[in-house]
């Protein structure tokens, strides 16, 4: 048998021999019959988690807030491929933790405007036709972090990962409230959850009629506690805030009832101090996700320039990519699926020749809206504004392989 | 033909959900709009509410509403057009129903649904006063409450309202 010193001097006179030679047969092939080849695998489990080798993809956890459960944890965008969040990575924003509901004692209650005040319980949600969608869903304060004066150092996940996508399953909002039948002067819903914050959010009765799913899967399976196990309100497209989750009630009212999360919060102040309010839609938005934020390079060479686009107000279109801080453009590939509302993978192949550069990617959606940079984005807005924040993000990769969030 | 096509329209409008119970309306009906329709009975003075916000709420909101670790409460009226505007209860939120809605049904945010509605109005009275939004000898009850004018009433555009016009 060869010795591993006379191996290692044997492929070191293969390799010293010429290209031709470098794939000959190693002295002991037997050293690549690995111990997976050799030994009868672990047994079957009842539910199955990724690889121990990727215990690194996880959430990223925010600094609580006021209590324990009061605040976010973000999707690592950076480490995911294609447009679905696996359920255990779906960011989180919760306003007093995630609740343990028993399905069995859940109910759904629908009143105010309605000829017959309804409630359901979880058992016979699960009797109505279904519907699914992949959708996205977006925080209204994801990338706030771009309006602050001098640009946060972290990943793409840090920056804009109060984002995810899945497949969504459940039953038509607007059968449960023809069922319930709303009165002629019901012009709103208001959807409350109920979890310690009872957080509630008012929505116009038509769009919720016409789009509102009550969701009770994720991606085929019943939804995490931390998306509103055991049924959450999935309004397509619109800012995560008002996806109620735990829904509980809904109320059908004559107006907006003006609740805390939709004045004191989620309402864009402008500059001359007056602020927009029921600004729903979360608009039209893309990412590069590889390469993106402290991510280190492997010097000069080829690379598959990769990220996610998305709006709330259709399909997108088209992204484009610049590498000269926006002076010309190159469309990317998009290979799809593009859906309404979706998260959409766009990819581009780069040869980078190993000089500083600013990658930003701009994404354009099929009712003509266009993602504005930075500075056009920031224009009409007071200092303290964050919310629906679509400005372009420049990333700019270094001679000295950092990536870095620049303001460009 | 005919058979099969029956069969579809009676399956298409399925009614599983159950007339509800009058005490969950009751119980779980807490959310209050601007005109102040389902506000309760009682009422709250500034004084009872001063004590109040000693005992449970200034640990997170600070003296006088002040913040810290929570949200500001007071002051910053006047700031919302500058270069540093300050976003409180005083200066930005429009309705003082609000204030009542939220303060019954998430505060303290270890107690939530632990005030009583006569806590709350005194809550309400005592914030709305450090401002001088309400007068330091001010009782609110479900008639008061409504009626109170906000520094920021007028400061909301209503973006959907706007896109439908």
């Amino acid at each position: 048998m060869t010795s591993k010193t006379s191996r290692r001097k044997f492929l070191k006179t293969a390799l010293v021999g010429g290209a031709g030679v470098a794939t000959a047969i190693p002295a002991r092939a037997d050293e690549y019959i690995t111990q997976a080849m050799t030994t009868p695998g672990r047994p079957f489990t009842a539910y199955g988690m990724p690889s121990p080798h990727e215990a690194d993809v996880k959430r990223l956890l925010r600094p609580p807030g006021i209590s324990p459960g009061s605040g976010a944890s973000q999707t690592p965008l950076e480490h995911l491929e294609g447009i679905i969040t696996p359920n255990g990575l779906h960011y989180e924003r919760h306003h007093n933790g995630v609740p343990d509901i028993d399905p069995a004692t859940h109910k759904l209650l629908i009143h105010g405007l309605v000829k017959t005040p309804l409630e359901f319980s979880v058992d016979a949600l699960l009797r109505y036709p279904r519907v699914s969608a992949i959708h996205f869903l977006e925080c209204g304060g994801n990338s706030g972090a771009l309006a602050t004066p001098q640009p946060v150092q972290a990943t793409a996940g840090g920056l804009h990962g109060l984002l995810s996508c899945a497949e969504w399953s459940g039953v038509n909002l607007g059968m449960l409230l023809d069922e319930a039948g709303v009165e002629p002067e019901g012009k709103w819903i208001l959807a409350e959850s109920g979890d310690a914050a009872s957080l509630s959010r008012s929505i116009p009765l038509a769009e919720a009629h016409e789009q509102g799913i009550l969701a009770l899967f994720q991606n085929g399976e019943r939804i995490r506690p931390e998306q509103g196990y055991p049924v959450r309100l999935l309004m397509p497209g619109w800012e995560g805030n008002l996806n109620i989750k735990w829904l509980h009630r809904i109320k059908v009212t004559p107006g907006p009832t003006m609740a805390k999360d939709e004045t004191s919060k989620y309402s864009q102040s402008l500059k001359d101090g007056k602020a927009r309010q029921f600004n729903f839609i979360q608009p039209v938005k893309s990412v590069i996700t590889r390469p993106s934020g402290n991510m280190t390079m492997n010097g000069p060479g080829y690379y598959e320039i990769s990220g996610l686009a998305w709006s709330g107000h259709g399909k997108i279109t088209k992204v484009e990519i610049s590498m000269d801080n926006g002076a010309t453009w190159v469309e990317a590939e998009m290979p799809g699926p593009i859906l309404p509302k979706c998260l959409t993978r766009f990819r581009l192949p780069w040869q980078w020749d190993g000089k500083a550069v600013v990658l930003q990617s701009r994404s354009t959606d099929d009712q003509g809206n266009v993602q504005p940079t930075r500075d056009q984005w920031k224009a009409p807005y007071s200092s303290a504004q964050f919310y629906q924040c679509n400005a372009i993000q420049c990333w700019q990769v270094g001679a000295d392989n950092t990536v870095k969030n620049v303001y460009a | 033909m005919l058979k099969p096509l029956l069969f579809l329209l009676a399956a298409a409008a399925p009614h599983f959900g159950q007339p509800a119970d009058p005490a969950l309306i009751k119980a779980w009906d807490v959310s209050i709009p601007p005109d102040g329709k389902g506000l309760p009975p009682g009422q709250g003075s500034v004084a009872e509410g001063s004590g109040i916000y000693a005992e449970k709420c200034v640990m997170c909101h600070g003296v006088n509403g002040a913040g810290k670790p929570a949200d500001q409460l007071t002051g910053g009226i006047g700031t919302l057009a500058s270069d540093h505007p300050v976003k409180t209860v005083s200066s930005y939120w429009p309705y003082a129903t609000t204030l009542f809605d939220y303060i019954r049904r998430a505060m303290p945010v270890t107690h939530p649904r632990s005030l009583t509605d006569h806590e709350t109005y005194a809550l309400v009275a005592y914030i709305l006063s450090i401002d001088g939004i309400v007068k330091k000898d001010a009782v609110l009850d479900a008639k008061s409450l409504p009626k109170i004018k906000m520094p920021n009433r007028d400061g909301f555009i209503d973006a959907y309202g706007a896109t439908k016009r």
